[in-house]
């Protein structure tokens, strides 16, 4: 290495442990914008994954016990949905939502809400499609059990999504995981605006691009933790069922 | 408050083949039928057919109550406690208070009582079958299928089941029992009906059956030959 390229190289080096140096110390000191960040995403995809359940739950449930004409294409779509590009999503949503779209005259755009029924569109296929294997599998080791006991539909619904539950808690977390890593709906329906629609993902992006690394980072790491943090509750939950 | 059995020309195919039938059966209404046969005769689908479970391909079954349950050659257990799993069925027929009351008397019956609190999917192969029957007979059945359910059990918890099933039928429940327990036949049996190859090759009365049976199916299989 030329000394040149050396010094280069050891500047790099100096800013770049300036910057962690800098980004654990917004951490530690719990600073007002990194926790007004950190809240706001956790409170739009957390409320996103509730929707998100209510929704894919159900549904999944439904498709898992009842067979009806028709089931297989519908298996195709929920199945085809999981895989939604975040920004077709959030494009989508944009479209009804702009001021010219069919929802606009209720002034969601480039609000938390709008990015909460984004987030709520990318993972309820996700919910929906995992909770329909699980309670499918579980569904055939019961179906004559309960069919012999003569419980009715609903019995029979209620009674697998409760013995299924602590594997369906590890697709919420998968869903929880989708939503909070996500950038590109959020940032097209919200809009990345400071104090009101600025959640991890998007000021990570933003600060990034303008070079305030200290921020980015310490955002960074917050989220990598979480992530690790749903993972390692995903893993303890998955032992199965007793 | 019992309930007798008939079939006519009951039939099942699967896969191009009859699997069993046509079958024209008349169970007496009391006590203790036992349903024997080599292995793959169709005796577990037979108890199938006529519990509801499976739609037979043709021939019409008559039974005279809805108040069935049956125990299945694998037993179901819920992924719940030993004591849910009974609670589950109890609570569809008694009112909350008398539930837990209930569920206690019966794991004390069965010997379970240790293990009220554990996963019922850890309990031993017979202990599962013991709490299996327990809730089977927990829904008061007028009729009751039962699919080997002594198989996997130890001498004492195998004449303890026994005990059991003649108790319910004393008591007015009819029972279908499938075994291959020949000793077990003698001591529970009212009549055998004996399946082979899907079809029924005697039907008489259990002390008829075991000292003069009429079919060379079924002699074969009491000597313990094979079948063909
Ligand atoms: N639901 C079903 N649909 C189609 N075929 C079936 C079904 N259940 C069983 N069979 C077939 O019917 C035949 C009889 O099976 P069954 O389980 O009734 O035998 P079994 O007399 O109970 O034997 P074992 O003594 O081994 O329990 C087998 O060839 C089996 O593959
Ligand atoms: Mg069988």
């Amino acid at each position: 290495m030329t000394s040149h390229a050396k010094a280069g190289y050891d500047r790099a080096v100096q800013d770049f442990t300036d910057a962690f140096r800098l980004a654990f110390g917004l951490v530690i000191s719990l600073d007002a914008d990194l926790v007004e960040i950190v809240s706001l995403s956790l409170r739009v995809s957390l409320i996103a994954v509730f929707i998100a359940c209510l929704i894919g739950l159900p549904l999944g449930a439904r498709l898992a016990v009842a067979r009806f004409r028709g089931r297989g294409a519908v298996l195709v779509v929920v199945n085809a949905l999981m895989g939604l590009p975040p920004v077709v999503v959030g494009l989508l949503v944009y479209l009804h939502l702009s001021r010219s779209g069919p929802l606009g005259s209720f002034g969601l755009l480039y609000t938390p809400t709008a990015m909460i029924i984004a987030q709520t569109i990318l993972i309820a296929p996700i919910i929906t499609a995992l909770s329909r294997q699980i309670i499918e599998d579980l569904h055939e080791e019961y179906a004559e059990q309960f069919r012999s006991l003569g419980l009715t539909r609903s019995e029979t619904t209620r009674a697998l999504l409760r013995d299924g539950r602590r594997a369906l808690v590890t697709v919420a977390l998968a869903g929880f995981g989708r939503a909070i890593a996500e950038v590109g709906a959020v940032i097209i329906v919200g809009g990345n605006i400071d104090h009101l629609t600025r959640v991890m993902t998007t000021a990570i992006a933003l600060e990034t691009s303008k070079g305030d690394l200290p921020l980015a980072l310490a955002l960074g790491l917050i989220l990598l933790v979480l992530a690790l943090a749903v993972n390692a509750l995903a893993m303890t939950l998955r032992r199965p069922d007793a | 408050m019992s309930a007798g059995v008939t079939t006519h020309g009951l039939a099942f195919d699967a896969g191009g083949n009859r699997r069993v039938g046509p079958l024209d059966l008349d169970l007496p209404a009391t006590g203790i039928t036992v349903l024997m046969g080599p292995n793959g005769a169709g005796k577990s689908l037979l108890l199938r057919l006529l519990h509801g479970l499976i739609t037979p391909t043709a021939g019409q079954i008559k039974i005279s109550t809805d108040r069935q349950a049956m125990v299945f050659q694998k037993p179901v257990m819920l992924r719940r406690s030993v004591a849910e799993n009974l609670i589950f069925v109890l609570k569809r027929r008694h009112p909350r208070a008398e539930v837990e009351g209930r569920c206690r008397n019966i794991l004390r019956e069965i010997d379970l009582e240790a293990r009220a609190g554990q996963p019922a999917r850890a309990l031993s192969g017979g202990e599962q079958q013991r709490l299996a029957l327990a809730r089977a007979l927990a829904t008061e059945p007028e009729l009751l299928f039962l699919d080997e359910p002594t198989a996997s059990l130890d001498p004492a918890s195998t004449l303890a089941i026994e005990a059991t099933v003649m108790r319910a039928a004393a008591e007015g429940t009819k029972v279908v029992l499938v075994t291959h327990d020949t000793g077990q036949a003698r001591r529970v049996a009212g009549d055998v009906v004996f399946l082979h190859k899907g079809m029924v090759c005697e039907h008489s009365l259990a002390a008829d059956f075991f000292d003069s049976p009429v079919s060379e199916q079924a002699r074969a299989y009491l000597d313990g030959r094979i079948v063909l």
